[in-house]
């Protein structure tokens, strides 16, 4: 008899396969979730791996304070019908304690998460994060491990990573050290959409092409918001656009798109010719490295 | 279009150095199957441009960290994606310095099939017999030899062919040779784009398939032998705590099948206990199941209350497999601290953890000459053959009959680190 696994069955297994030995292996992890599409696949797959039992962690979400309050309310639903249970790390609490120090108001808060991420593995004690990361996602991602080793100071050190064979993850850290876990490694944006079309997975309605007042600037669509304001001589637009990826409005932009359902998207995730970061990530386009650095100093 | 959603993955790596153009080679695929998007291309073109190239170099596509575009090396292994509507692709790109012998080693543990790169110009080389000699102990089946850099020698066909004979010559005489592998052949350009996914116009005379074609055809499925089931409990399921009265009693055991064959009302065993009972169901998450296949996340559960933990294996019933706790293989030391003797070290085997010490170290294989010399220590990208004592039992399968439950990697009790890898060599 011969018979093989689907692609994205392959894909789910694994998966499941991972967040089982993060169970298995880990005394106290985390789920990180968003709200975002990638996260939410976590969910699903987390569901097929635990379900009927509950989940043997909680979820949680590191919150800028700067989230488009479609996803926020859909997070918190998302969470209420799983009966599962979010913690909430909040940036503006870091900024109260003083542990964050903004350079203006306005700067763009997407590298302080790392701060807040610490500050709260450290409050909870987690052992091990789950994320949502791919490795198509960005070229420093491409060489992070499944299980990824980050000392007490939340550092990836690429140079010096743990060998990892086969499918044996090691978990293993001392107290205060930190096991960065990517179930979804392998999988690819197109994946990611197939995955969310195939499990009829709810996503946060920016997803699908919507109205939305924007402006054009340094080759970006940025949305104008109150925390994105127009800035002078700008000219605004109303035009229709759908989100790639969210996260914080200060550094995640819209692209034009009608593409209003799951299998529109599949179809323009097929004939894009822009990344997933280079059209939508205002932050990575500062330098070549900055996702680099950002995960060396303790960034998911 | 790439809408197809009935794909199967196909996991492979490159073998060779910068100097054989594997960067070249990757790019190359990823290019012509339109994987590659125009921004990346642009930033490309742009780097291209400022070393003061002509062409864009494809090479780049590849190109990864800091550190790494600072020292001009590749030091790591990358994961690249690539679909093409039959099969999704997963790349698993290994430096060629010798020194990363680690690299080359973990990349091959997951991949199903390797291209080992040769240069037309230099025919086989020292690298490509250790290449083979790693492919074939890390256990993969498919080789694809390309002969690159066709161009450099006027797509010469004598040439190629006298190459691929020398291959054959040396292949047969690398052990383990009892792994029969499936060795294919091609004469490629990466730069020019010859017989990697286009034909291209130079060669006529090579009639075979291109690169691409090759690995779009290849037949990955094996005979699943029902009676081999392996099903290392990672995780058990006790919702107790549920609201749901029902499921206050249930019990699910949770793994992925590693090999075999499991379908509810089948009998089973449970090792190291040797209990036996029957499947009584077969879950993914909350969908039922009838049956379930090698590499499936599966939760069961069994007709009769068992104690069973992470760790414990279920075979079929009359299977004769049993505990080791004694056993002899062959081990990649990975750390920068030789390996000790006098020391315990932590070996992970599917969900199983148990201290081991060495016993002895029966012999190292020179990666020059592939020869056997006698060592009393190992040091960072030594491959030797080692036999450990364990504490505690193991169940375990010769890695060149199962993958999944001959690999084992071992952990240092004191940092964590992953120090080495070995695969199990049973005596039958």
């Amino acid at each position: 008899m011969k018979k093989l696994l689907s692609h994205l069955d392959w894909l789910e297994s694994e998966a499941i396969h991972i967040m089982r030995e993060v169970a298995g292996q880990c005394s106290n992890p985390v789920l990180l979730f968003s709200g975002g599409k990638d996260s939410l696949c976590l969910l699903r797959v987390a569901e097929k791996a635990f379900r009927p039992g509950r989940f043997p962690f909680p979820m949680m979400h590191i919150d800028t304070g700067h989230n488009y309050p479609e996803v926020i309310n859909f997070r918190d639903k998302k969470i209420n019908d799983l009966g599962e249970r979010l913690i909430v790390a909040s940036l503006e609490d870091s900024m109260k304690k003083g542990s964050i120090v903004l350079k203006s108001n306005d700067e763009p808060r997407n590298k302080y998460q790392s701060i807040t991420l610490l500050e709260a593995i450290e409050e909870h004690g987690f052992d091990c994060c789950i994320g949502g990361a791919r490795r198509d996602e960005e070229k420093a991602r491409a060489k992070e491990r499944i299980m990824s080793f980050r000392d007490e100071f939340g550092q990836w050190d690429p140079k010096n990573q743990r060998p990892e064979l086969w499918d044996l993850y090691n978990a293993k850290v001392h107290k205060g050290e930190n096991i960065r876990a990517f179930p979804i490694s392998n999988w690819t944006e197109m994946d990611v959409w197939q995955y969310i079309e195939r499990e009829k997975l709810e996503l946060p309605n920016i997803y699908f092409a919507h109205q939305r007042k924007i402006v054009r600037r340094d080759n970006s669509i940025v949305p104008v918001t109150n925390v994105t304001p127009v800035r002078e001589n700008e000219l605004v637009e109303k035009i229709m656009v759908r989100f790639r990826t969210v996260g914080d409005i200060t550094c995640t932009a819209p692209v034009e798109s009608d593409a209003d359902t799951v299998e529109k998207i599949i179809l323009e995730t097929a004939t894009t010719s822009i990344s997933e970061r280079g059209a939508t990530r205002l932050d990575d386009q500062v330098s070549e490295a900055s996702m680099e650095q950002r995960k060396k100093e303790g960034y998911f | 279009m790439n809408k197809i959603t009935n794909n199967t993955v196909l996991r492979f790596m490159t073998c060779g150095s910068v100097d054989d153009g594997k960067s070249t080679v990757i790019g190359r695929l990823l290019f012509d199957t339109k994987t590659i998007l125009t921004d990346t291309l642009s930033q490309i073109e742009k780097t291209s441009k400022k070393k003061g190239m002509a062409e864009v170099d494809l090479s780049l596509i590849t190109d990864g960290l800091q550190a790494e575009r600072e020292q001009g090396i590749t030091i790591d292994v990358a994961y690249r994606y690539f679909s093409t509507g039959n099969r999704k692709y997963i790349i698993a790109d290994a430096p060629g310095h010798e020194q990363y012998t680690r690299n080359m080693v973990t990349a091959a543990s997951t991949a199903q099939l390797a291209i080992i790169l040769i240069d037309a110009r230099k025919g086989i080389l020292t690298q490509t017999k250790r290449h083979t000699y790693l492919a074939k102990l890390l256990g993969i089946k498919h080789v694809i030899v390309a002969v690159n850099k066709m161009d450099l020698i006027q797509y010469d066909e004598a040439q190629y062919k006298s190459i691929c004979e020398d291959y054959k010559k040396f292949e047969k005489n690398i052990s383990p040779s009892n792994a029969p592998i499936n060795i294919n052949f091609l004469p490629i350009s990466a730069l020019k784009g010859d017989m990697i996914v286009d034909r291209g116009n130079s060669m006529a005379w090579y009639k075979g398939a291109t690169l691409l074609q090759f690995l779009e055809d290849l037949d990955t499925s094996e005979d699943i032998k029902e009676s081999s089931l392996r099903f290392p409990v990672q995780y058990v399921c006790r919702p107790r705590e549920s609201a749901n009265k029902e499921l206050h009693d249930f019990r699910a055991f949770m793994g992925r099948i590693e090999s075999g064959l499991l379908k509810v009302n089948d009998k089973v065993k449970v090792l190291p206990s040797g209990h036996v009972s029957s499947i009584r169901e077969i879950r993914i998450g909350e969908q039922l199941i009838e049956e379930a296949i090698p590499e499936q996340s599966i939760a069961v559960s069994l007709a009769d209350e068992i104690d069973i933990s992470r760790g414990d294996m279920l075979v079929h019933y009359n299977d004769s497999v049993g505990t080791i706790k004694n056993f002899t293989g062959m081990v990649c030391w990975f750390a920068e601290a030789p390996l000790s003797s006098n020391r315990t070290y932590l070996i992970m085997h599917t969900t199983q953890t148990s201290k081991a010490k060495i016993t002895s170290i029966n012999y190292k294989v020179n990666i020059q000459t592939l020869n056997s010399e006698n060592v009393n220590e190992l040091k960072t990208n030594d491959i030797a053959n080692i036999s450990f004592k364990l504490a505690q039992p193991l169940i375990v399968d010769s890695y060149n009959e199962n993958r999944g439950t001959g690999a084992f990697i071992i952990v240092d009790e004191s940092t964590f680190h992953t120090v080495g890898a070995g695969m199990i060599q049973l005596l039958d």
